[in-house]
Formats: C-alpha cells, sequence, structure tokens
C-alpha cells in the first residue's frame, strides 16, 4: 500500500477495449457488471413482455405453448442469474473497498476472471434459443424428470452455462469474503462496517454454501442424462423427489442472497435521506445473519404439495414463518430511522421507500404461502407468480435502481437528471403495481401458473397485468437515458454529493479517481 | 496493516473459503444417500427394503389386516399387469403368497422393473418381502406372459392404529435402446 503509491497516483485506466478485458481495476469491474447485468434485464426483460403479450387475451395469439415455456425458463433463469445477481457483485464491486478504506478487491485478477466468464456463459444459455428441439423448456427450477429424461437436448448446454455462473458467482464471493476480512482500514471495525457491507459479507458466505449445492445438483442431471446414472429415476432406484430436495437447499438460501443486498442499500439510503443514523444498527446485522441461517432450515415450503409427511409439513411451515420475526425487526427499524427525520424525496429515496412498502406486501404474501394447509390451494397458481415478483421486482431490482440513482454521482462525478429519474420511479412504481397486484386475484381464482392460455374469467385482470408490464417495461428505457445523460452532461457533483451522507465513500472526490485509498484512511 | 500481512490473510482467507465450497459441492452428493437412510430409517416416501426378509416366527391370530395390492404402469409402458387379488385379509407374522400377472402386449422382447411403495409411509418397515418379483428384473418376450411370484407378510409390531396396509408397484419400463423400438422416445424410458 505503501511503496506503490507513488507510482499509482497518476496512473490512469488503459485506452481502448484492452482497458475493459485485461482490467483488474475494482470501479471497472463494477461498471462492467453493471452494464452487463443492465443488458440482461433488457433482454429477460423482453422475454417477458413476450409472455404478457400472449397473456394478454385467452388463446393462442403470438407464439406456440412449447416457445412460451421456453420463454418462462430463460426469463426466470436471466433475471435470477444474469440481472440481479450480476447487479449486486458490480454494486459490491465499485462500493466495498470505498466503504471499507481498501485501494482495491483482495484478489484483482481473479475478479477481472469471475466477471469474463459471464459473458460467456449467458452466450452459451442464449444460443440454445437457436438449436434443435428449442432451449430449455422446463421452468427456471428444471424439476427433474422434466429436465432429464424429457427435456429437449440443449439442456446439455444448461448445464454447462449453470456450471459457469456458479464458478463466476463462487469467485465473487470468495473475493467479498477476503476483501471485507483482510482490507479494511485501520480503525474500522466489524461492528463500524456499512450495512451494505454487512449484508454482503453474510450473502457471500451464503453463496459459498449453496452455488457448490447447484453445482452438484446439475452435476447430477449431467449424469442421469449422460452417463445412465439414476438420481433422479424412479425405475433405477432413484427418487424425482430428492430433485426437488437438492434444489430447495439451493434455491431457498438464493431467493435470500437476491435479497440481503437489496436491504443494505436501503439501510444505507434511508439514513441520508431522512438526515438521521439507522436505527438498531446492531439489531440490523443480527436479524440479517438470522435470516441466512434459517435460510437452510426452510426449503421444504416449496414443496408443500409432494406429499411430505405431516410432521414435516409442520416443522417447515414454523421455521418459515419464523423468519419474518427477522424481517419484521428490519422492516422497523427502517421505519424508525425515518421517525422525525427531515426527510426529501430525491429518486433515490423514492425507489428505497417504495421498497419497503412493496417489499412488505411480498413479504406478506410470502407468509400466507407459508401456511402448509393454504399452500395446497395457493401452489403453482399465479398467487405465487404475485408473491415472488413482489419481492424481487419492486424488491431486489428497486433497491438496485436506488442505489444506482444513490451512488451515480459518485461513479462518474455528475448528478443525473432529478426530474427525469422521478419519472422513471412514478411510471416504474404504477407499472409494477399494475402488473404484479392483479396476479394475486387470478391467482386466489385459481389460474395455474406456466401456461400460455387460460380460462375465460380471468381475461381481465391479464389484460391489465399485460398493458401494467409493457409500461414498467418501457419506463426502464427512461433509466437507461438518464444514466447516459448523466455521464455525458450532467452537472457536477459534489464530494458528498448528498446533503445526509454518511461513510468513507463520501470522502473521495466525485468522481472517484481510478485509484483510491492507496493510502489507508483513519477511521475514528 | 502491512500489504504483506494482508496477503498473508488473504491467502489463508481464500484457503478456508475454497475447502468450503469443495465441503459443500460434497454435501450436495451426500445428500443423495442421506436421503435414502433418512427415508429408510423414517419409512417416509413409502421406501421399502430391497431386500428378501425372514419369515416372521410368531403370528398374532387376533388381529386382521386389510393388505391392498395395487398395479401401476408407469406412463410409456405397453404392458398388462395386474395383482391376481387386489385385496386380502391376513393376520400379521401370518405369510401370504400371490402373483401379479405381466403381459407384455407388443411383439418386441422388453425388460420391466416394478418399485414397491407402501402406504401409509409409516406402515412401511413393516411389510416385509419374503420373494419379490421386484427384487430383479423381468424380462419377457413379445406376446408372452408370465406369473410373478409374490410373498409377503406383515410384522406382528404393526401399530395398532393402522388398519390397511397398501402395497403399490409401479412398472418401468428399461428395456436398452438397441433391444426394442417400442419406448416413445429416445432417451425417455431408460
Amino acid at each position: 500500500m505503501t511503496s506503490s503509491s507513488a507510482s499509482t497516483h497518476h496512473h490512469g485506466p488503459a485506452v481502448g477495449l484492452s482497458r475493459w478485458l485485461y482490467t483488474t481495476n475494482h470501479k471497472d469491474i463494477g461498471t462492467l457488471y453493471l452494464w452487463f447485468s443492465f443488458a440482461m434485464f433488457l433482454t429477460g426483460g423482453c422475454m417477458a413482455l413476450l409472455i404478457r403479450a400472449e397473456l394478454f387475451q385467452p388463446g393462442l395469439q403470438l407464439i406456440q405453448p412449447d416457445f412460451f415455456n421456453q420463454m418462462t425458463t430463460m426469463h426466470g433463469l436471466i433475471m435470477v442469474f444474469g440481472a440481479v445477481m450480476p447487479a449486486f457483485v458490480g454494486l459490491a464491486n465499485w462500493m466495498i473497498p470505498m466503504m471499507v478504506g481498501a485501494p482495491d478487491m483482495a484478489l484483482p485478477r481473479m475478479n477481472n476472471w469471475s466477471f469474463w466468464i459471464l459473458p460467456f456463459a449467458f452466450s452459451m444459455m442464449l444460443s440454445t434459443l437457436f438449436m434443435e428441439g428449442g432451449a430449455p423448456n422446463f421452468g427456471w427450477t428444471f424439476y427433474a424428470p422434466l429436465s432429464t429424461t424429457y427435456a429437449p437436448p440443449s439442456v446439455t448446454f444448461f448445464i454447462f452455462a449453470v456450471h459457469m455462473m456458479g464458478i463466476s458467482s463462487i469467485m465473487g464471493a470468495i473475493n467479498i469474503i477476503a476483501t471485507i476480512l483482510n482490507l479494511r482500514a485501520p480503525g474500522m471495525s466489524m461492528m463500524k462496517l456499512p450495512l451494505f457491507v454487512w449484508t454482503w459479507l453474510i450473502t457471500a458466505f451464503l453463496l459459498i454454501a449453496v452455488m457448490p449445492v447447484l453445482a452438484g445438483v446439475v452435476t447430477m442431471m449431467l449424469m442421469d442424462i449422460h452417463f445412465g446414472t439414476s438420481f433422479f429415476n424412479a425405475a433405477g432406484g432413484g427418487d424425482p423427489v430428492l430433485f426437488q430436495h437438492v434444489f430447495w437447499f439451493f434455491g431457498h438460501p438464493e431467493v435470500y442472497i437476491m435479497i440481503l443486498p437489496a436491504f443494505g442499500i436501503v439501510s444505507e439510503i434511508i439514513p441520508t435521506f431522512a438526515r438521521k443514523r439507522l436505527f438498531g444498527y446492531p439489531s440490523m446485522v443480527y436479524a440479517t445473519a438470522s435470516i441466512a441461517l434459517l435460510s437452510f432450515i426452510v426449503w421444504a415450503h416449496h414443496m408443500f404439495t409432494v406429499g411430505l409427511p405431516l410432521v414435516a409439513e409442520v416443522f417447515f411451515m414454523f421455521a418459515t414463518m419464523l423468519i419474518a420475526v427477522p424481517t419484521g425487526v428490519k422492516v422497523f427499524n427502517w421505519v424508525a430511522t425515518m421517525f422525525r427525520g427531515s426527510m426529501t424525496f430525491e429518486t433515490p429515496m423514492l425507489f428505497a421507500l417504495a421498497f419497503v412498502v412493496l417489499f412488505t406486501i411480498g413479504g406478506f404474501s410470502g407468509l400466507m404461502l407459508a401456511i402448509a394447509p393454504a399452500d395446497f390451494q395457493y401452489h403453482d397458481t399465479y398467487f405465487v407468480v404475485a408473491h415472488f415478483h413482489y419481492v424481487l421486482v419492486p424488491g431486489a431490482v428497486f433497491a438496485i435502481m436506488a442505489g444506482a440513482y444513490y451512488w451515480l454521482p459518485k461513479w462518474c462525478g455528475n448528478y443525473y437528471n432529478e426530474t427525469m429519474g422521478k419519472v422513471h420511479f412514478w411510471c416504474s412504481f404504477v407499472g409494477v403495481n399494475i402488473t404484479f397486484f392483479p396476479m394475486h386475484f387470478i391467482g386466489l381464482a385459481g389460474m395455474p401458473r406456466r401456461i400460455p392460455d387460460y380460462a375465460l374469467q380471468f381475461a381481465d385482470f391479464n389484460a391489465v397485468a399485460t398493458v401494467g408490464a409493457f409500461m414498467f417495461g418501457f419506463s426502464q428505457l427512461i433509466f437507461l437515458y438518464n444514466v447516459i445523460h448523466c455521464i455525458r452532461k450532467g452537472r457536477q457533483a459534489s464530494s458528498e454529493v448528498w446533503e445526509g451522507s454518511h461513510g468513507l465513500e463520501w470522502t473521495l472526490p466525485s468522481p472517484a479517481p481510478y485509484h483510491s485509498f492507496s493510502e489507508a484512511p483513519k477511521v475514528k | 496493516m502491512s500489504t504483506i500481512h494482508n496477503k498473508k490473510q488473504t491467502g489463508k482467507t481464500v484457503k478456508w473459503l475454497i475447502i468450503g465450497c469443495v465441503l459443500m459441492f460434497g454435501f450436495g452428493f451426500a445428500l443423495v444417500p442421506l436421503y435414502d437412510v433418512f427415508c429408510r430409517v423414517t419409512g417416509l416416501n413409502g421406501k421399502v427394503d430391497l431386500t428378501p426378509a425372514k419369515p416372521s416366527l410368531v403370528i398374532d391370530n387376533a388381529r386382521s389386516v386389510k393388505l391392498q395390492l395395487v398395479a401401476v404402469n408407469n406412463e410409456t409402458m405397453p404392458w398388462e399387469f395386474r395383482p391376481k387379488v387386489a385385496i386380502t385379509r391376513l393376520s400379521p407374522g401370518a405369510m401370504h403368497q400371490t402373483a401379479y400377472l405381466a403381459r407384455n402386449l407388443t411383439n418386441k422382447m422388453m425388460i420391466a422393473q416394478a418399485v414397491p411403495s407402501v402406504s401409509p409411509s409409516e406402515a412401511a418397515p413393516f411389510v416385509q418381502k419374503i420373494n419379490c418379483f421386484c427384487f430383479k428384473r423381468q424380462p419377457l418376450k413379445g406376446n408372452a406372459e408370465k406369473w410373478m411370484p409374490l410373498v409377503v407378510s406383515i410384522d406382528p409390531e404393526l401399530p395398532e392404529h393402522i388398519h390397511t396396509v397398501t402395497l403399490s408397484y409401479t412398472l418401468f419400463d428399461i428395456t436398452p435402446d438397441d433391444l426394442s423400438t417400442v419406448t416413445f422416445r429416445e432417451r425417455g424410458s431408460l
């Protein structure tokens, strides 16, 4: 840190394409992750719009059922692994070294590698759309035997793509943990870490624990398909239900991987715009850790209808409901932070507030689904679709948007256009609710998920949802334009950026210099 | 905090994290036998022991349990498959000798495998198969038929509140591809 500071002072980025290909700079890699995830967000979004367009009216209009299934599968996979997860890793890359006072990530070369695997993984995944037999059509949960015995031949490419994403995520997680544990500035004790760093530390441990299990389950699929084993094949002594157990042992922690960093972002933004310290910092840390631990013992609530014994149904029902306690602690802490604060409502704050309200709605529908006897009715209906889109779109995605607006002036040195930001927010907010709120009703009325056609009585709400989806989808172009506008000719930002900002990243000038904290800062 | 100290620390952290990853990868596979053992011990999922049991020495003549025998063809299995007698009553400990009919309705040689399941799953550990056609593969020539033997008894330890036990067999087509062309999918049924 001390020996290299003289030579790095005037050492800027390389020029041209090689800057991005060979970069080991955490800011460059963060930028790459964020642009990549935005591209995937639009790709997955186009698939969602195709799905919604087909569902605008009952009957088959635009696409055939098999292609519809490919779209639901690819939409899920791309949004989960291509949009939400890389966006969080991108934010972590940009912010964690600046927040803990480190010069870079602990393993910069591996950092480069973990990003550059992703475009290859997703090219492979998307290429299946053009293969004979079509892309994977078995749902993003790829239940066996749909994904083994009855899968299209392209499933093998899907398996390798998942392996590559898994490797990328694991390397990213290792890097983040190593950075947080070893590169903190002197005086930055664990209980002084910003909450975004804390939530990411816990998320990274979740990734380390469950991504290898995902790799394991797709490997078993590969062996069942090509090497004659019978992990999930009943005729050979295997069991398809085993697939669901192993998958959801990965899958449930995975959904918290997609929400814990969002909690962190919101916990950074609300104190800034409420101009108060975060209420109950230690309880936030403990609540995050408890949510992460509980996530390992609730997986079978995704499987209430497979024929679990009563005792398991009861256990998983209550364990799931228990998660509402630490989550409630978090929501109340956010509300208490705002209580009697001098609040202003800039775009990041609007997204953060919408997050708190809409995520809570998603949490409540989750509680309803946790009730095992009720779940027999809700299982595989649009109610489930409404639930997880409420926690993922106005949950995870809104938090990412909030974070992007919040830190954008620090990244590129300019403010974004506030009016355009607010227009983007309101279009997204209204669009999201028009899209997903009616799904609660059609789900409770019994419309099953993952079907291209439906009974006539669901027609009106489906038409409404489609209108909302197009509104939400196209309003993301406002965001894209705003970001480009901000980079090109936004108003110059100060170092603090926001009046109530707090933390090490705001002590750096805006835009943050290519090399920051080459000399570790002192933290009081 | 010096750079050298950091490098060493980081190396250590990374080493432990990689070990963690490898262990969790192994754990994913360990779930397979764990799941099997768990199901067998608790009898959940109706999984039953596939090894021959010894005949019971005691017969509890005071009780009588209804035994239902069920035959299910797995979707693409084109055989006729049914029990000789679908419902019998027997005393726990007594041996019950019966058979299932298998008739190959195609004109190709085929191989089948029957997989048993017991309901309620609580009764699974108490259903003892002294001899069962499910212990081995069942080849059958085209248009041929045979009675496949089954000798079963119910353990006298069977919990008092269980009065009916259902023993279900699902018949799977496990003919290798080169032996037959009757299967509908290339990989579909292996």
